[in-house]
């Protein structure tokens, strides 16, 4: 055994949802949001965590910080089980949410990192020393004094960031820690999360829409989909597995008929002078734009990224094995752990 | 329970972001005071036509009338305090970043609504209060052990307040939307606080009612203890055993309504 620091055994999570059918009618139905998962992640690795919405990802993510308890299965983070000492291992791990604040919005960002220091019981010359060091390397110097609902998105993000890391925590959890932010916050953001995975070997778990973020920034990826692992290795080979396929657009001087390109490698659209190109997202774009350059009149062009959902909906496609939504009506009556 | 020091940390951010909102706070002042010149017309022309109404004389309808003012908004008796934020929070599923903390999720909201009270006694209650006090009769004690024993009742009512909201509050975690919510707290603190008549002037069984129920704790109590009109050990005995009552049903709502919390939002 490594040093597995999150593991999950067959972790089972059903709700029961009331719905109503008529009036004063309601129909009870179970919905198996995590079904039979299983994964290990080690100390200090960083993991891209992905799937449609509704796949199951935010439901796993509240089991690993303990606020929500498994139906079934064994979850331990640090040796912890957190549904049943949620606050013991809340010192011990970050959370942050691209779309919500844990910052104090109406007060200075400051108020919200002292709030931190007594929360977590930092000794005095460690809180001092990390938010010196977060404060210098989120670029927060001029913020603290600002009221929290005056900073723009991306200064907030890397707010609340800050506020996940003063305690050091062994495990973050970020749940779209880019989403909305312009490219150069993108950036700094990414460029922040690899210098403490690799100086501070902080477990990451990144939970993101955005495939540029997992591209960047973890070796590793999960895909889960129906609360069912799908994938679990490299992003390259998610990419050989879902087939998927970057575009690239091209400007050219004047309208033209398709562009002869090399296999696999094919025109997908024409818009009058502009086209676009399908090609593999394993492979480099170099040799095709060389390839153009040389024989048609290039004005411009861009490469487009596949996005991250159609990446899996080929995948699962591509398998056959796409799992019809469990209907689970029937099935014995599930307790709901206390 | 994470560090006890937090919750004073979270009462004194509570407290000051309270103050930032210093056009609410004058526009606060002013509408009790409005508020309260109105009542006092219209509470001296009732005791004109029954002296002794509810056991009070004139004076003493008075100062009740300026003291309801001045806690109106430390007490939240119409709502507006912390629960519409938790309420929010629960709706939307922003909950969930209050679990993820090392905190007592009830004991950190009291810390905020004290601080809330305090700044709201401080900014909102003084200026009502003292107004009153220098244009109309009032029944004001001298000794300053009475004003000590009212500081305490009115402690014990801050934390009945709280606990009544806490619970409203913590049923959209299945009601799902806190608009009804926000209309119950109100339409109950209004009528069963006393803040339109003295319970004490309420007749006959509907008197026995309200007078028990927790609500009779919140400014009805302290100002009988102020006035002299209560022997303050029963006093503080009524209010401390809601308070616990109270605090503790909270506490059982909240493990029941944390194992919810999935539901709304991801």
């Amino acid at each position: 055994m490594a040093d597995a620091f999150i593991e999950l055994d067959r972790i089972e999570k059903v709700f029961e949802v009331r719905r109503k059918t008529g009036f004063l009618k309601r129909e009870r139905r179970r919905v198996r949001a995590v079904d039979s998962l299983s994964f290990r992640v080690e100390r200090g690795e960083m993991v891209g965590y992905i799937g449609p919405n509704g796949a199951g990802k935010s439901t796993t993510v509240k089991m690993l910080t303990g606020i929500l308890t498994p139906s079934a299965g064994r979850l331990r983070v640090a040796g912890i089980d957190p549904s049943r000492e949620r606050t013991r291992l809340a010192h011990r791990m970050g959370v942050v949410f691209g779309q919500r604040t844990t910052l104090w919005w109406d007060l200075p960002l400051i108020d919200s990192y002292k709030l931190m220091h007594r929360m977590y019981r930092i000794p005095d010359a460690r809180y001092r020393e990390n938010l010196d060091r977060l404060v210098e390397l989120l670029g927060l110097g001029e913020l603290l004094d600002v009221p929290v609902r005056q900073l723009s998105l991306g200064q907030r993000m890397r707010g609340d960031i800050a506020a996940a890391l003063l305690h050091d925590p062994e495990v973050l959890y970020l749940d779209e820690p880019t989403i909305g932010l312009d490219v150069i916050s993108k950036t700094r953001v990414r460029e922040f999360l690899r210098q403490l995975n690799t100086e501070r070997a902080t477990t990451v778990l990144l939970t993101t829409h955005d495939l540029q973020d997992i591209e960047q920034l973890c070796s590793r990826v999960m895909v889960i989909d129906h609360g069912r692992l799908v994938y679990d290795g490299a992003l390259a080979g998610l990419h050989e597995v879902g087939e998927s396929e970057r575009t690239l657009v091209v400007d050219l001087e004047r309208e033209l008929p398709p562009i002869d390109a090399p296999a696999p490698a094919r025109v997908v659209r024409v818009e009058g002078p502009r086209q676009w190109l399908a090609f593999p997202a394993s492979e480099s774009a170099a040799g095709l734009v060389a390839r153009i350059a040389a024989r048609y009149p290039l004005v411009d062009l861009s490469v487009r990224e596949p996005d991250i959902e159609a990446v899996i909906a080929k995948m699962l496609r591509g398998t056959g094995d796409v799992p019809e939504p469990p209907p689970d009506r029937d099935a014995s009556p599930v307790t709901e752990p206390s | 329970m994470g560090s006890w020091r937090v919750y004073p940390a979270v009462a004194a951010g509570a407290f000051r972001r309270y103050a930032t909102y210093r056009a609410a706070t004058a526009a606060g002042v002013f509408t009790n005071t409005v508020f309260g010149l109105i009542l006092v017309y219209t509470y001296l022309a009732l005791w004109e036509a029954r002296p002794g109404l509810g056991g009070y004389d004139q004076a003493q309808a008075v100062t009740y009338v300026w003291l309801g003012q001045a806690l109106l908004a430390m007490l939240a008796v119409q709502g507006g305090g912390f629960e519409t934020e938790l309420m929010e929070r629960i709706r939307t599923g922003e909950i969930a970043v209050d679990l993820y903390r090392p905190v007592d999720l009830q004991l950190w909201w009291l810390a905020n609504d004290v601080g809330r009270a305090v700044f709201q006694l401080l900014g909102r209650g003084v200026v009502p209060f003292l107004f009153g006090a220098l244009f109309f009769p009032a029944a004001l004690p001298g000794e300053a052990a009475v004003w000590g024993a009212f500081l305490v009742s009115l402690l014990l009512a801050v934390l009945v307040s709280f606990a009544i909201r806490y619970l409203f509050a913590l049923s959209v975690f299945w009601l799902l939307d806190g608009q009804g919510v926000a209309q119950a707290v109100m339409v109950t603190g209004v009528f069963c606080s006393g803040m339109t008549l003295p319970l004490n002037a309420f007749p006959g069984g509907l008197g026995e009612v309200v007078r028990a129920l927790p609500w009779a704790a919140q400014l009805q109590v302290p100002a009988d203890v102020l006035m002299g009109e209560t022997a303050v050990p029963a006093a503080y005995l009524f209010q401390a055993a809601w308070a616990v009552a109270l605090l503790a049903a909270g506490r059982l709502v909240q493990s029941a309504a944390t194992r919810r919390v999935v539901v709304q939002g991801g």
